[in-house]
C-alpha cells in the first residue's frame, strides 16, 4: 500500500486530493489482528508497525518550508480559481453568509466598545475569522453537535442564536441562558446544539471525541465538530482527543483556527513542525489545510469531511489558516507584540468579508446601495438589542446556589440561608437593586 | 492482599516474611431484601453491578486502559464478550483523555463508566474532573451536564503498593463542589453504591479499596439494588466514642471497637461515612452529641486529609458536647512508603491508643 508520508516531501497538488490516504493504516490494523510471526520472512514482524526494512541511515526530514499546501477556491480578490471547486451556492445562501459575517462584525464592534465604556466586563472579537465560522457552520447539519473554544461566535450566529441572547450572556442579565454564571462570550445553546464553552483551553477536544462516539452508537447520522486554535492544539488534551477519536473511530471534525497568535505568542514559538494539519497523519487521521479566509474553501472542506466522517466513522482534521485581526481580548493590546502594518495587511488585503463581497458584486448580487442600507440596518438591529440588554436586571442571586448538583443538597442550602440572613442584615452594602427579586 | 507465609520458614529469616494484612475483613449479614444472593468478592460485585448496568441501559459503555480483556483487577471480566466491543473497550493510555472522553459521552446523553487503572494516576485527569465535569451543569445554566459520568478507580493501601499504587486521593476531590465521591467498605456496599453512582445525575468518583478485591467475600444480591448516597451508616451503636472511617479502615475500626470494649470497657459507635462528598454531617454530629468524643481515621496523609473537614465541621456544630479534642489517626505527611508501610498506616494500635487518650482527657 502507498504510505507516502515517509518518502520525502508531501505531494503538492492544488485540488481536493490533499487528504492523505490512511487506507494503508486501516489495512495494517486488519493485518495486525491476523498476524502470525514468521522469522523466515525478511519483512518486519513487529506488532507495533509494518512497512519495510531499510539499510541506509536516514532521518526523516520534517517538511516545514513546502509543507501541506493550502486549499482555496477564491483568490484574494474573490475570483474563483478553479470553477469545478465553486460550490455554486444560491444567491440567497451567499447573501446569508455575507450578512451573518457582517452582522457578527458589527456586533463585535459594539460590544468591544461597550467593554471599553465599562458596560460589560470583558469581550473577545472575531475580526478576520468570520469566514471560518460561517463556512464551517453552513456545511454542517443543524443537529450536529458543536464544541467550541471561545472564538466561534459566528457558528452560533449562523445557526440563529438571537442577538438578544448574545447580549444577555455578555451582560449576564436575567435573560442569559447560562444564568449569569460565566464571563462574557462563554456562550452555549441547547436548542442550537452548541455546547457551552469554558475558559480552560482544549478541554473540549477529548470531550468532542466522546460525544462523537456516543452519537455514532445512536445511529442517527449526526456528526460532531470541535473548534480550537493553534495554541490550544499544544495542550495535552489535544493529543488525547486526536488519538482517542482515531482509535475509537469517531465521526468527528477537528477544526483548527490557525490565526497566527495565541495571545502574544506567534506560531513559531508555538510549534516547530508544519502546523497542525501535519500532526493528523501521526494519529492516522485524514487531514487538510485550507484558506480560512475563503468561505467557500472552508465550506467545501467541512462539507466533505462531514460526509465522510459520518459515512466512514473516522475523524477529520481541518486546519483553517487565518489571521486574528483583533486583539486577543479586551485585556490585550496587541501593538505590544505586532506591527500595525501587519494587521492592516490582513484587514485590507485578505479579509473573508471583502473577498465574499467581491464574489457577490461580480455577479451583480450586491450593490453599493445594498451595502449602505445593510450596514445601517444591521447596526440599528444590534444597537436595539444592546439597549434592551443594558436595561435588563441581573438574575436573582438565588441562582448563585443552584445547578451545582442536579438537586439542592442540605449543606449548600444552609449556606444559602446564611447568605440571605447576612444580606438582610447588611443590605445597604449589596447591590440588590440591580438584581431580580 | 499481603499474606503471612507460614509453614517452612527454614530458608527464610523472619524479616523476609511479608506481613499479614493489618485488618480482618468482616462481612456483613446476608441481605434479604434484594432477592437471591451469590458468593462474590469485591471485584466480582463490581462486575455484577456493571453487568446489571449494561443489561438495563443500552447507552452504557465501559472504557479505560485494559478493560477489554477483563481489567488488571478483573472487574470487567466477561463483559466485552457478553455486550460487545463497542460497549466495553480499551482506550489509549491517557487519563486526561479517558475522563475527557467520558465527559463527552455523558454530555451526549449516554451512560459513561470510565476506569482509571489506579487512583494514583487520576491526576492527569484532574483538570477535566475539577474544571470541566464538576462545573458543567452550573456554568451552562443547566443546559448541559455530565451527570451520566461515573469514574471508578482502585484505591488505598495494598501491603506493597508504595507511592504509586496505594494512594487515597479523596481529599483532593472533596474540595470540588459538583462532584460526588464514594468509597465502599465491602462487596455488598460496593455494588449498591456503584449502582447509585451510575444512576446519580451528577458526575461521581467511585474509589474501590484494592486490598479488598479478593479478600472481601460476601453473599451479594444478583439483581440490581441501590444504596443511597450521602447517607452514612452506623454499623454499631455505642455511647462513649464515635469512630468514623470509610473503605478498608472500617474493618480496622471495628476491631478497635472490640479492643476498646474488652480492654477499656469503652463503648464505641462505628460509622461508615461511605460518601465523602456530599458527606452526611447530620449522622456524624448526632453521634458526637451522644458520645462527646470523635476519632476519624484514614490512610491518606493527615494534613488536609478529609478528617480535617469532618473535625472542623463537628467542632462548629458540637463544640459544647465535646469531652475531648477530636482525634485524627491518619497517614503521616509523607509519600506512601514501600518497606515502611507497616509503620505508616493508621493501624488498630494507633487508633486504640488514641481512644485511650480521649477517654483519659
Amino acid at each position: 500500500m502507498l504510505c507516502l508520508l515517509f518518502l520525502g516531501p508531501f505531494f503538492a497538488t492544488a485540488t481536493m486530493r490533499l487528504l492523505i490516504n490512511n487506507a494503508c493504516i486501516q489495512s495494517f490494523q486488519v493485518l495486525q489482528l491476523q498476524q502470525t510471526f514468521d522469522s523466515s520472512l525478511e519483512k518486519p514482524q513487529f506488532p507495533g508497525a509494518s512497512a519495510e526494512f531499510v539499510d541506509q541511515l536516514e532521518f526523516i526530514q520534517p517538511n516545514v518550508i513546502s509543507g501541506i499546501p493550502v486549499y482555496r477556491v477564491m483568490d484574494r480578490q474573490g475570483n474563483i480559481i478553479n470553477p469545478s471547486q465553486d460550490p455554486q451556492l444560491s444567491k440567497e445562501t451567499v447573501l446569508n453568509f455575507y450578512q451573518k459575517m457582517t452582522m457578527l462584525n458589527t456586533m463585535d464592534r459594539i460590544l468591544y466598545e461597550s467593554q471599553r465604556q465599562g458596560r460589560i466586563s470583558f469581550y473577545m472579537t472575531n475580526y478576520g475569522e468570520e469566514g471560518t465560522h460561517i463556512g464551517s457552520a453552513a456545511a454542517l447539519d443543524p443537529n450536529d453537535l458543536v464544541f467550541g473554544q471561545y472564538r466561534e461566535a459566528g457558528v452560533l450566529m449562523y445557526r440563529g442564536f438571537p442577538l438578544d441572547h448574545f447580549m444577555a450572556q455578555c451582560y449576564a442579565n436575567a435573560d442569559d441562558l447560562g444564568k449569569g454564571r460565566q464571563m462574557p462570550v462563554h456562550y452555549g445553546s441547547k436548542d442550537l446544539n452548541f455546547v457551552t464553552i469554558s475558559s480552560p483551553l482544549a478541554t473540549q477536544i477529548p470531550q468532542a471525541a466522546g460525544a462523537a462516539y456516543a452519537v455514532k452508537r445512536e445511529n442517527t447520522n449526526r456528526a460532531v465538530i470541535c473548534y480550537f486554535g493553534e495554541g490550544a492544539a499544544s495542550e495535552g488534551d489535544a493529543h488525547a482527543g486526536f488519538n482517542f477519536s482515531a482509535t475509537l473511530e469517531c465521526p468527528l471534525i477537528f477544526f483548527c483556527r490557525n490565526n497566527g497568535y495565541a495571545i502574544s505568542t506567534p506560531t513559531n514559538e508555538q510549534y516547530r513542525g508544519d502546523g497542525i494539519a501535519a500532526r493528523g497523519p501521526g494519529y492516522g487521521m485524514l487531514s487538510i489545510r485550507v484558506d480560512g479566509n475563503d468561505v467557500f474553501a472552508v465550506y467545501n472542506a467541512t462539507k466533505e469531511a462531514r460526509r465522510r466522517a459520518v459515512a466512514e466513522n473516522q475523524p477529520f482534521l481541518i486546519e483553517a489558516m487565518t489571521y486574528r485581526i483583533g486583539h486577543h481580548s479586551t485585556s490585550d493590546d496587541s501593538s505590544a507584540y505586532r506591527s500595525v502594518d501587519e494587521v492592516n495587511y490582513w484587514d485590507k488585503q485578505d479579509h473573508p468579508i471583502s473577498r465574499l463581497r467581491h464574489y457577490m458584486t461580480a455577479r451583480g448580487w450586491w450593490s453599493e446601495d445594498d451595502e449602505r442600507s445593510w450596514r445601517k440596518q444591521s447596526r440599528k438591529t444590534v444597537m436595539e438589542a444592546f439597549e434592551r440588554a443594558e436595561r435588563r436586571l441581573k438574575p436573582n442571586p438565588e441562582l448563585l446556589f443552584t445547578d451545582v448538583y442536579q438537586e439542592m443538597i442540605p449543606s449548600l442550602n444552609k449556606q444559602r440561608e446564611s447568605l440571605w440572613r447576612h444580606v438582610q442584615q447588611y443590605k445597604e452594602n449589596y447591590p440588590l437593586d440591580l438584581y431580580e427579586k | 492482599s499481603a499474606v503471612a507465609i507460614t509453614g517452612c520458614a527454614c530458608s527464610r529469616t523472619k524479616t523476609q516474611r511479608r506481613h499479614a494484612a493489618h485488618f480482618t475483613f468482616q462481612p456483613d449479614p446476608v441481605p434479604s431484601q434484594y432477592g437471591p444472593t451469590q458468593k462474590m468478592n469485591l471485584f466480582q460485585s463490581i462486575t455484577s453491578a456493571l453487568d446489571n448496568t449494561l443489561a438495563s441501559d443500552p447507552t452504557a459503555v465501559i472504557f479505560g486502559e485494559d478493560v477489554a480483556f477483563g481489567g488488571v483487577f478483573r472487574c470487567t471480566v466477561g463483559l466485552r464478550d457478553k455486550y460487545g466491543k463497542d460497549r466495553v473497550f480499551n482506550t489509549p493510555l491517557c487519563e486526561q483523555g479517558i475522563v475527557g472522553f467520558g465527559i463527552g459521552v455523558a454530555v451526549a446523553g449516554a451512560t459513561a463508566i470510565a476506569e482509571i487503572q489506579f487512583a494514583d494516576y487520576i491526576f492527569p485527569a484532574f483538570d477535566q474532573i475539577v474544571n470541566e465535569a464538576a462545573k458543567y451543569r452550573y456554568r451552562s445554566g443547566n443546559m448541559f451536564d455530565c451527570g451520566n459520568l461515573t469514574i471508578r478507580a482502585p484505591w488505598g493501601c495494598v501491603g506493597h503498593g508504595s507511592l504509586y499504587h496505594s494512594q487515597s486521593p479523596e481529599a483532593f476531590f472533596a474540595h470540588c463542589p459538583g462532584l460526588k465521591v464514594v468509597i465502599p467498605r465491602s462487596p455488598i456496599q460496593a455494588k449498591g453504591l456503584l449502582l447509585s453512582c451510575i444512576a446519580d445525575k451528577n458526575p461521581c468518583i467511585f474509589f474501590e479499596p484494592k486490598i479488598l478485591y479478593r479478600a472481601a467475600v460476601e453473599q451479594v444480591p444478583e439483581d440490581p439494588y441501590t444504596i443511597p448516597l450521602s447517607q452514612a451508616e452506623v454499623l454499631q451503636e455505642g455511647s462513649d466514642v464515635t469512630l468514623v472511617a470509610w473503605g478498608t479502615q472500617i474493618h480496622v475500626l471495628k476491631e478497635v471497637a472490640s479492643m476498646a470494649q474488652e480492654k477499656l470497657g469503652v463503648s464505641c459507635e462505628v460509622i461508615d461515612l461511605q460518601t465523602i462528598l456530599p458527606w452526611d454531617i447530620e449522622t456524624v454530629c448526632k453521634s458526637v452529641v451522644k458520645t462527646g468524643r470523635l476519632l476519624i481515621s484514614h490512610e491518606a496523609p493527615v494534613t488536609g486529609g478529609f478528617a480535617s473537614e469532618i473535625s472542623s465541621t463537628v467542632q462548629e456544630e458540637c463544640f459544647l458536647n465535646l469531652e475531648a479534642p477530636i482525634s485524627r489517626v491518619c497517614g503521616y505527611d509523607t509519600p506512601f512508603p514501600h518497606i515502611f508501610e507497616p509503620f505508616y498506616i493508621p493501624d488498630k494500635w494507633k487508633c486504640f491508643e488514641a481512644i485511650k487518650k480521649m477517654i483519659n482527657y
